[in-house]
């Protein structure tokens, strides 16, 4: 070990200049060391550095350290003698540069020496675990899925960016152990007995209580000439043959499946196992922004260092490329710029006239309430879009020509697809009238954006549903739905998440192909003004998030209708990763107006969970107060859903029952969801 | 990089490994790239060797960096000042900007490098400079002298807190600890994983073009 030690060991200990700097004179930082110490933001970081492995008292050592390396030996060795903890920390966690620190080490293990045999033991114990935890952990960072290409993207366009595309392999993470889920615990299962490897009883619908009618279930399309188009029509829209697939919910009529002494119940798994993956994907989602959450709450909004923020902690140092630090460069220059000037514009805000507030006022109000009318317009249109496709589909499917089938089919999609274009470019157009503060306006935009998206969903939802229960009416008194439009209501709400994703996916790949391409190749080969001056498409995150949160969403609600929806899910956001990768290096800029990595992991996960909320309201509703349907699905026998919970209670012992039974109501199931949060 | 590298002793790679944030195979990468910087006869004792300012700012990495002097004379142990690295004061930089080195050590490195004059403080030259070198040192993307005058200000402001004119490394880490990116963004570990060849272009347009 004495050999090969570099050069720096010939340098006399503690006498470089770089060390007084690095451990200002003690002296100098005491008195406001300990004024600080009163503040109580030093308090809790005081706090957290403990929690973070009582690295607190290090710093301390640090000065201590700092100044006599090599000719105070003594003093060192006491120091480390006193405190026992500071030998557990690991020497790497000091800030001194190797042969310092190969000296202090030496010193610890003379140390070491003169312990306990039990306090020796414990630490080289402790000593092997922490090696072992490093190597679990070096292995286990090989299995990261786009480990590489997630860090060059980051060399190329920074931080901001990168937590996209993080987020993109989260969602591809989550969806693909739902799928595992339920494919293991209701496909599978529902699977096996058809072949005849176990024994199975299928459902029986028990004659007392249920019209005749309701339990009629024919798939149209299956039968007489089959023309190809029929095919494609079925593949896009998950009619025909792919409707008694098990993709869609019609398909698992089995009620037991017997595994030698074992009954599978597979109604209740089914149920089960939608709380399960929703509940899974709740408590992944707040584990994962619990840090974030800290770090935005606490910290980032922080008014009193937004400066310091921007200007000790502005560069990326991940950054590789050298256009992209050019880029760097002029955000953060643009931000700076931004930020005097908006202050300048607040002392200007504070000696407004009365007249001028009341002005602006006024222009707020008027252009709320044509947002409002905008939102209106699309929802209502949203509305007729889906009444008429549905009324029209299960009509006369047989007749129509291929386009006028198919456009019939993705009406509500694309309707929605229009609206998610259409309304953002009004919003920031408008936002410009309303004279709020340059960071308030994007974020005002964004939550406009946000509401646009996820309400489009809920009010397609809301129009599906009605068309379902079809309150006080005549057709639907026999089973409490309407049954000649939705023999089999469930998969129909399938069939309509399944288009609205695939519809989702074919507009992310045209985007990408015939627009964001063409446009590429224009900029690059026309020097035509009007073209150069438009440039090539912005890369912005926000819009891109919001894209495939609203696909999740999607997902998460689809999920029970159709539950092999997140296989589709894991592959199209797999996809999705290589478009959006492949669109970003090549055919797009990264926009001008940054967005930092605190604040925008937080913003992923909120619009997420929000969008995990909007899953569970309909969720929750369909299960409890919409009848499910009589002629297919595992909850043929139930009123509902949710009713095969008290079902399998009654099958437990009485005393359990009676505790039971007050938890597992019809009026506890709502709230509960509410309350969970 | 062939037999022709010397290949780093098991018992020192150990050593590194306890010494520094990085892993086994950080170290074995920084090894090699180290070694790419030296000249065919100087690697036989590489651990002996300095590799001048210049070659080190050619990395990549560094390349784009516009600290890139401050850091290699703040992680440089040469006592002639010019900025040369050894191996292991390469190590030392790759470590504090690794993904694993704790908030606390970048803290201190960072308060280092922005530390201009290397007089312990942050003065109003120094966080001229800083800011400078943010938004680019052309003529053209400075901001103005009333908007540098406002942003010093406000910058004091925030995080001077005895009111002496200057930021010392207590008031430095005490913002610093409240901002939520800092940790994140200190880091080079572009410099360990993404670059393997030789000539690193040339590495990503092969990685690009096979992806």
């Amino acid at each position: 070990m004495s050999e090969p030690l570099g050069p720096g060991t010939r340098r006399p200990p503690g006498g470089s200049n770089d060390d007084e700097v690095f451990f200002p004179d003690a002296n100098y930082t005491s008195p406001s060391v300990t004024f600080l110490q009163e503040l109580p933001s030093y308090q809790s970081i005081l706090r957290r550095r403990t929690s973070a492995g009582g690295t607190q008292d290090r710093r301390q050592n640090n000065h201590g350290f700092a100044k006599p390396p090599a000719a105070e030996k003594r003093n060192l060795v006491e120091g480390t003698g006193v405190e026992s903890e500071a030998v557990v920390r690991s020497i790497r966690e000091y800030a001194l540069n190797i042969p310092d620190k190969r000296r202090l080490r030496d010193i610890q293990e003379a140390n070491v020496k003169y312990l306990s045999g039990w306090n020796q033991w414990k630490q080289t114990r402790n000593k092997s675990w922490k090696k072992f935890l490093d190597e679990t952990k070096e292995l286990s960072s090989y299995l990261e899925l786009w480990r590489n290409d997630i860090h060059s993207i980051e060399g190329k366009f920074g931080t901001g960016i990168k937590s996209y595309f993080s987020f993109l392999r989260f969602l591809v993470l989550l969806n693909f152990i739902i799928f595992v889920l339920m494919f293991s615990f209701i496909t599978l299962p529902s699977t096996i007995p058809q072949y005849g490897v176990l024994n199975s009883s299928y459902v029986k619908v028990s004659p007392k209580g249920v019209e005749p009618q309701c339990s009629i279930y024919t798939i149209s399309g299956t039968k007489g000439l089959v023309y190809f188009y029929t095919y494609i029509i079925d593949l896009l829209s998950g009619t025909g043959f792919l409707e008694m697939t098990s993709l869609f919910y019609g398909y698992y009529r089995i009620d037991m499946v017997h595994f030698s002494a074992i009954k599978y119940n597979v109604p209740l798994a089914y149920l089960l196992t939608t709380f399960v993956y929703l509940s899974l994907s709740l408590i992944w989602i707040v584990k994962r922004s619990v840090e974030g959450f800290k770090q935005s709450f606490v910290r980032e909004e922080d008014p009193f260092q937004s400066y310091c923020n921007k200007i000790f902690a502005g560069w990326d140092f991940c950054i590789t490329d050298l256009n992209a630090s050019q880029l760097k460069h002029s955000s953060l220059k643009y931000e700076l710029k931004t930020d005097l000037e908006e202050e300048r514009l607040r002392q200007k805000k504070a000696c407004r006239t009365t007249e001028e507030k009341l002005r602006i006022y006024c222009l707020r109000l008027f252009l709320n309430i044509f947002v409002l009318a905008l939102l209106s317009g699309c929802f209502y249109s949203l509305y007729r879009a889906t009444v008429y496709s549905q009324k029209n589909i299960s009509n006369d499917s047989s007749k129509m020509t291929f386009e006028g089938n198919l456009f019939l089919q993705y009406l509500p999609s694309i309707v929605i697809t229009l609206a998610n274009f259409i309304a953002p470019l009004f919003f920031s157009y408008i936002i410009k009238f309303e004279e709020y503060s340059p960071a308030f306006e994007i974020r005002l935009t964004l939550m406009r954006c946000v509401f646009v998206r996820l309400a489009n969903i809920g009010v397609l939802l809301f129009s599906l549903g009605n068309q379902i229960v079809c309150a006080n009416e005549e057709k639907c008194k026999a089973c409490g739905y309407n049954y000649k439009l939705y023999p089999c209501w469930e998969s129909r709400v399938g069939q309509e998440m399944y288009k609205l994703m695939i519809f989702d996916f074919i507009i992310i790949f045209a985007v990408a192909v015939f627009v964001d391409f063409p446009r590429k190749l224009l900029v690059t080969y026309c020097s035509y003004k009007p073209i150069q001056w438009c440039g090539l498409q912005k890369f912005q995150i926000p819009e891109n998030v919001l894209e495939i949160v609203y696909g999740q969403t999607i997902c998460w609600i689809g999920t029970f209708y159709s539950p092999l929806l997140p296989a589709i899910a894991t592959v199209k956001y797999f996809i999705v990763f290589y478009i959006k990768k492949i669109s970003l290096m090549h055919t797009c800029r990264p926009s001008k107006k940054s967005i930092r990595a605190s604040s925008s992991n937080f913003f992923f996960l909120v619009v997420l969970l929000i969008g995990l909320i909007l899953a569970f309201i309909p969720l929750g509703l369909s299960m409890t107060h919409i009848r499910s349907s009589k002629a297919c699905g595992p909850f043929v026998n139930f009123n509902s859903s949710w009713d095969v919970v008290p079902h399998t209670i009654r099958g437990f012992p009485t005393a359990l029952q009676k505790i039971l039974n007050g938890i597992a109501s019809e009026a506890f199931a709502v709230p509960f969801f509410m309350v969970i949060w | 990089m062939g037999g022709s590298a010397s290949q780093l002793p098991r018992d020192l790679l150990g050593e590194y490994q306890e010494l520094t944030f990085l892993t086994k195979q950080e170290i074995l990468l920084a090894h090699k790239r180290f070694s790419e910087l030296l000249s065919k006869e100087e690697r036989e004792s590489i651990l002996q060797k300095r590799v001048p300012k210049s070659k080190i700012l050619s990395l990549p990495e560094l390349r784009a960096n516009p600290f890139q002097d401050r850091i290699c004379r703040v992680f440089s142990t040469s006592e002639d000042g010019n900025g040369s690295m050894s191996f292991e004061d390469f190590l030392d930089m790759l470590s504090v900007f690794s993904d694993s080195a704790t908030s606390e050590i970048k803290s201190h490195y960072a308060f280092r490098i922005f530390d201009f004059d290397d007089d312990g403080t942050l003065d109003k030259k120094d966080l001229e400079k800083l800011v400078n070198c943010l938004t680019g040192e052309g003529d053209e993307t400075r901001l103005s002298e009333s908007e540098m005058d406002q942003l010093i200000q406000n910058i004091l402001e925030e995080s001077d807190i005895d009111k002496d004119g200057t930021i010392n490394l207590s008031e430095f880490q005490h913002v610093i600890s409240r901002s939520p990116d800092f940790a994140r963004y200190l880091c080079l570990h572009c410099l360990l994983r993404c670059l393997t060849g030789e000539n690193p272009a040339l590495a990503r347009q092969g990685k690009l073009a096979s992806g």
